[in-house]
Parts: structure tokens; sequence; C-alpha cells
């Protein structure tokens, strides 16, 4: 007796796209430094992240879905950071892979960022100097489950973010009028005003 | 936020010529590896000028080198070269080391001329791999990260860590290695290794995608590789046979028989094949070096108040114990000569110096690193110019940039 | 002859001062004659190889006359022979000339030397700021610039998630 399929199923639609992101989350390898090469090494033979759907590495930000920031990123890289993050279309995740990219790690100095979470959102921290190639794929799985759980078809679920959720600063904060920020612009963006001492 | 459009960085004038437009390339580019950036200006597609601009990994690790003692520094430097961290880690002591007069037990030697050419071998892999890798061979890619997996892997039975080991210390290395380190890494040097090369060559050597695209691309005469201070296998493979492993013998490099591998064309392929023989030269130097290690302790004498007592000697002895405490105080500590010094090792890219001036404190008062990858690169825009933009990526893979050794 | 005997010959005896620490042999060299002794050093005593520009900044370094120091690592290539050249500078206008004639090698060295140091090297075809942004307003390696910074690395906007 032949199986009957049914000729409809009925299903949301947000656990069908769910379904289809978080299996073919497609990262964009934001590489700086070491960890970078763990990243690689996740990808090559013996770790072999295609297992889980995220081989299709895509260096052109319009293709990804995740954002994986691989190493420290420092003044003059965070404008590039966040206007590859802003290239990247909706709906997109980040992962912050390794001590630096999370909290600035052994780099607790005048060039680097003490974690993109300050000037980025982060889903995912992957702790570890570097993480080693299973805990990348671990972050990688929890992201698929957070996608299974709180994604939505039209990506709703962003919508509501309107606070910063990064920490709080550590250092000195300068005020909003000595500042000159134009994002986006490498020559420009990290320019001070010339210390009056 | 809106996002407003990029200034054309230094070239305004030339662009507006005709016939010339400029391309950024970088710094997120999978070509360049890691974080650099370079403008070009082309003329169809031959590049008549590029200007690099780095930069986007400087992290400090100069100013942090005048911050953490000399153990400390240890796991910074690794840092610095991330394709092999132990041959920086050997660079950093053997500067301190020359400046605080100390000498090495042989065990120690031996051990650390043994991790120093595995680094070497799994630079070298990730070098050709990746260089390959850009050229559209991703088969040796895999093969080379295959082998860089085994070396990972004897790293990580002696240090506890695959990547950044941080193993050596003042006079001495943080443990005594193990008979079962030994046979992996004669099994490594005997069987998986010379198999992965010959397959490795076997892709590439007589490929002929891969050949025509490196012959006769971004040559390096031999008085531009002098005057321009290339140094390790770029310098070799434009026939300058300078290795200071020969030249200043270093730890215990002169108990073996080894070559300088130099080629005389100067070109990415003769980039390629030098690498590719040095790594056999040192498979030649471990298999010398593996069968004969010494007996003996790796530390130098406790009584010499250098170098940090293992945890039975704190624990059980008071010399020990105040040993341990005059190294850890951070107001005790080393008291190194008041004095400068310079001190250079064969990296993997090149020579790798440390140059130390110490005011007599347990940290060094300034902490500066002569960076092949940044002398290198220096002349990228002397070797690409008239090139074509495809050529970018096997000049970039054949002088092994790495940026945060570029930029540190 | 040795490179010392050579130099002194030379330059005469009072003007260089030469020292040595282990291997590294070396002589203090005054600014003025300092292109003369480096274009003798390459042309007629075969050093043709400049391993590294080393900047110091002696600010707190005991028993210190000079505020900077830049130190210069030659080579020869034949010989292995290695010899140091250094200048002692002083603050409001830390001025050299550059080397960059005799080595090119020199080029992306000085100018690192300028973006940590300040200090300015005179006929340097391209003297920019290599490792920190254009704008950047401090040399960060002097010692009186702190490790952790004045607050740089911090001045960017964030970008909330709703937005972007
Ligand atoms: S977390 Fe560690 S391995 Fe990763 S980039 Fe930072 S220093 Fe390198």
């Amino acid at each position: 007796m032949a199986v009957k399929f049914p000729d409809f199923i009925v299903s949301k639609l947000d656990w069908l796209a769910n379904q289809a992101r978080a299996y073919s989350l497609w990262p964009m390898p934001f590489a700086t430094a070491c960890c970078g090469i763990e990243l690689m090494a996740t990808a090559s033979s013996r770790y072999d992240i295609a297992r889980f759907g995220s081989e299709a590495m895509r260096f052109s930000p319009r293709q990804c879905d995740v954002m994986i920031v691989a190493g420290r990123v420092v003044m003059k890289m965070v404008p590039v950071m966040q206007r590859i993050w802003q290239q990247m279309p909706e709906p997109k995740w980040c992962i912050s892979m390794g001590a630096c990219a999370s909290s600035g790690g052994v780099f607790d100095t005048y060039a680097v960022v003490q974690g993109i979470d300050r000037f980025i959102p982060v889903d995912v921290y992957v702790p570890g100097c570097p993480p080693r190639p299973e805990q990348l794929i671990r972050a990688v799985l929890d992201l698929q489950e957070k996608v299974r759980a709180t994604g939505t078809i039209n990506a709703r679920e962003f919508e509501g973010r309107k606070e910063f959720e990064g920490p709080a600063p550590l250092a000195r904060q300068l005020a909003p009028d000595q500042t000159m920020i134009v994002p986006g612009d490498f020559t420009t963006a990290t320019r001070l005003r010339p210390e009056n001492n | 936020m809106p996002l407003e459009a990029t200034s054309t960085f230094p070239l305004e004038e030339t662009a507006d010529k005709e016939f010339l437009y400029t391309l950024n390339f970088g710094p997120q580019h999978p070509a360049t590896h890691t974080t650099l950036r370079l403008v070009l200006t082309l003329e169809g597609e031959t590049i008549v000028k590029a200007v690099p601009d780095i930069g986007y990994l400087h992290s400090g690790f100069e100013k942090l080198g005048e911050d953490l003692d000399y153990n400390q520094y240890v796991t910074i430097v690794d840092r610095m070269n991330y394709i092999s961290p132990i041959l920086n880690e050997i660079a950093w002591h053997h500067a301190v080391e020359t400046l605080m007069g100390i000498e090495l037990t042989p065990r120690c030697k031996y051990i650390r001329t043994i991790i120093g050419e595995l680094a070497r071998i799994s630079d070298h892999l990730l070098c050709v791999g990746a260089a390959a890798l850009d050229l559209g061979g991703i088969t040796a890619f895999l093969y080379a990260f295959n082998m860089r997996e085994k070396v990972y892997n004897i790293f990580e039975r002696m240090a506890g860590q695959r990547f950044h080991p941080s193993f050596t210390r003042v006079g001495g290395l943080m443990f005594d290695v193990d008979d079962e380190w030994v046979n992996m890494i004669r099994d490594f040097i005997r069987n998986d290794f010379p198999k992965a090369h010959a397959d490795i060559s076997k892709l590439l050597n007589k490929n002929r995608i891969f050949l025509d695209r490196t012959k006769g691309v971004g040559v390096l005469t031999q008085e531009e590789a002098i005057n321009r201070s290339a140094s390790g296998p770029v310098a070799r493979a434009s026939g300058v046979p300078r290795d200071i492993r020969k030249d200043e013998p270093y730890l215990a490099y002169k108990d073996f028989d080894f070559q300088v591998v130099c080629a005389k064309a100067g070109d990415c392929c003769a980039r390629y094949f030098v690498r590719m023989e040095e790594m056999r030269e040192s498979v030649k130097i471990i298999s010398q070096a593996v069968e004969n290690i010494p007996t003996g302790p790796v530390n130098v004498a406790l009584d010499d108040k250098l170098t940090i007592p293992d945890k039975t000697a704190t624990y059980r002895s008071i010399e020990g114990l105040i040993q341990h405490f005059e190294l850890f105080m951070w107001n005790r500590r080393w008291h190194p000569p008041v004095e400068e010094c310079y001190a250079a090792t064969e990296g993997a890219n090149g020579e790798l110096g440390f140059y130390i001036v110490s005011d007599g404190e347990g940290r060094a008062y300034r902490a500066r690193t002569r960076p092949p990858s940044f002398i290198h690169f220096s002349m990228f825009p002397h070797l690409i110019e008239g090139h074509t933009i495809s050529d970018v990526p096997a000049v970039l893979g054949s002088l092994n940039i790495i940026a945060a050794e570029l930029d540190r | 002859m040795s490179v010392e005997d050579k130099l002194k010959e030379r330059f005469g005896s009072e003007t260089l001062e030469f020292s040595q620490f282990r291997h590294n042999r070396r002589a203090i060299v005054p600014v003025e004659k300092f292109l003369d002794v480096m274009s003798f050093l390459k042309t007629e005593l075969g050093f043709n190889y400049l391993a590294d520009i080393a900047g110091i900044d002696y600010l707190n370094y005991p028993n210190a006359k000079h505020r900077y120091g830049v130190v210069y690592a030659l080579a020869n290539v034949s010989t292995a022979e290695r010899f140091f050249v250094k200048v002692l500078l002083d603050d409001p206008e830390p001025l050299l000339p550059s080397v960059y004639e005799l080595w090119k090698g020199a080029d992306w060295m000085e100018r690192e030397v300028y973006d940590m140091f300040g200090v300015v090297f005179d006929g340097h075809p391209d003297l920019r700021r290599i490792l920190m942004p254009e704008g950047f307003a401090s040399f960060p390696l002097r010692k009186d610039y702190p490790l952790r910074g004045r607050g740089e690395r911090h001045n960017f906007a964030p970008i909330i998630r709703a937005e972007a």
C-alpha cells in the first residue's frame, strides 16, 4: 500500500523561514587577527563547518547572514566594521569570536576597542584566545537555536531593539561637541581635536 | 545612520587623468588574508601605482612590551606572527637572554630548535597553501591545513594550547617534554609530512595555472632585495644567501647539518620553491635533533635567580618559594644590566629581531620588534607596478604578509 | 682594521663615541655628522643592509641626557657583520636627515619612527603617519602617552540594532 502524503500542510511562515535560515547561515568572515586562522581551520577538513550549513563564506557583505568578527578590532578598523555591518541585508546576526573581539582580551591598549559590542550589536560571544574550532561550531549552533526561537519572516524581531545594548563605557567619554565623527569615512573617522596641553 | 562617500584617499591627482582610475582594495578583502588596504591606480587592468595603507590592526604591542615583564610579554609576542607563534617566542627570549647574558641548557636549546623548526614548517605550509588558494587551488590549501593540524597536536601535547603555546620562559621552558611528544614528532617527520609535502608538490610544481600566474611576477632583483632590507625566504629567493641560523648560529643550529635554500629568479614562483625546499631542510634539522635531545634540566639552575621554580620546588623548599616570590612581585623580578641590545633570529618570514632597552627593572624600557612582514610589505608597490590586478594576490601570498606583525 | 678604527681615522676620535655590549658594537654619532657617517659606512665599509631603525624615548631613563634616541642596525650581507649607529635628539624639534637615498628599506621604518615618536626625517619622500589614523594627535610610544590612551579608542558612534 502506497504511503499517502497529505496534499498540503499547515505551517507558520515564520517557522518555515526560520528553518531555512537556520541551516544556511552564510558567514561573513571579518577576520582580522589570529582568530581568523582558527576560523580558516574551522572551515577546512578536520572540523568542516559545512556539516552545519555555514561553509559558504562570502566575502561580500551583501550575500551574508552572519558576521563573524574574528580578532581584535582597532581604532582604524571600527568604521570599516560598522560599514560592513550596515551593508549586510536584514535579517543579520553577529558572532564575536575570541577574547579580543568580545572584550579586548590581552590588548588593553590605546588602539584596541575593548569589545565590539560597544559599536555594533552582538548576538553570540565566543570566549577563548583563540577559541577552539569546536567552540565556534557551538556558537553557530547556538545562533541557529536563536534564529529558530526568535526569528520572523520579515525580521520584525529587531524592531523593538531601539536602545544601545552594549556595555557602559569604561574609558573617559568625550562630550558630543568634542568628537568629530563621520561614520563610514575611513580618513576622518578617528580624527580628534588636537590636545590642548 | 547615513553613509557618506569616502574621499579618494591620497591619489586625487592621478585619478583625474584620462584612462586612469582608482581602485580601493581592502581593508577587508579575502586576498589580503588579513587587514591591509591598497589604493591602486589602474590603467585598464595594469597597475600604474599602488599605495598601501596599513595600521588596521595596530594594537600597541610595543607599548604593552613596556608594561609587561620579560615573561609576561611572551604571550603578546605570540600574537605577533600568529601562524608561527613559537618562533616569535624564541626570538623574544633570545633577545632577553642575550641582554641578561644567560646561557641555556643543552636540552632547552635542542627542544627550542625542534619546536622552532616545526613552527617554520607550519608557517610555510600556510603560506604555500594560502597562496595556492588565492590562485584558485583549494586542494593544496586543504592538504596544508591538514598538516598544520598535526603540528597543532604536537604543540598541544607539549604546552596545552594548540595555537598560542607561550611555551618559552626566561632561561628555559614552561615544562619539560615527554617521550610521547618525541614519538609524535618522529611520526610527523617520517610519515605524515613527507607524504603531504609530496602531495602539495605534485599539485603545484607542474601546475600550468599556478606557474603561469607566478613565474615572472613580482620580480625582486638581488640588489633591490639588499637595498630594501629583504630577509628570509624573500631575500633568499632573490639570491641573497643570508640566513641567521648560519650567520650567527643561535640555539643548537651549529650542531646540525642543513643547507640554506636559495633561488635566483626572485619572482613569486621562486619564493614558493624556496619555501617548499626550506620545509625539507627543517625536517632534516628536526630529524637530527629529535634523536639527540640531551638529558638534563631544561631550565638554567635555580641559583641563578632567573627562572621560575616548578611547583614542587615552590611548595617544598624555602629557596624555591623565595625565588618564586622574587620573580612575581612586581617590584622585584629580574635585574638586567642598564643597557640596550639587539638580537635577531631567523623567523619564518625573515630576520625577526628585538631591540631591548633595559633600565634595570623587571620589564623592558623599550621592546622594539624588527618585523619582517612590515619591511616586506613596504616593497610591495615596487613589486606590483606594471603587473595586472590579478597578480596582487599572487604577490601578497608569496610575501606572506601577516597583519599582526605588519602593524603590531 | 676594525670598523671602529676606520671610523676614527675618517672622522677623528672625539666626534664618535664607541661602545660594545655583548655582540653589539655601536657608535653614538652627533646629528651633524650623521649622514656622512652613514654614507661612509655604506659605500666604504660595505654595510649595504639596513636591518632596522628603532626609536627610543628616554624620558625617565636613568642618567639619560637626551630625550630621544634613534638606533640604526646595519649589516654587511657578505660578511654577516653588524654595526649599530645611534643618534640622540632633543625635544622641541627632533629632526634627523633621512637615509632613504642610501637604503630604500628605510622608507617605512622612518615613517614608523615618525608615527610613534614624532621624530621628523628631513628629506624623506613621503613622511605621513603609517600605523595610526591620519588625524591622530599624539605620538603613542612616547613615554608621556598613557598605555590605555586618552579615550580615543572609544570615540565612535555605536550602531543601534533597530536602525541597521
Ligand atoms: S582572542 Fe587571542 S587569538 Fe583571537 S585575535 Fe585576540 S589575541 Fe588573537
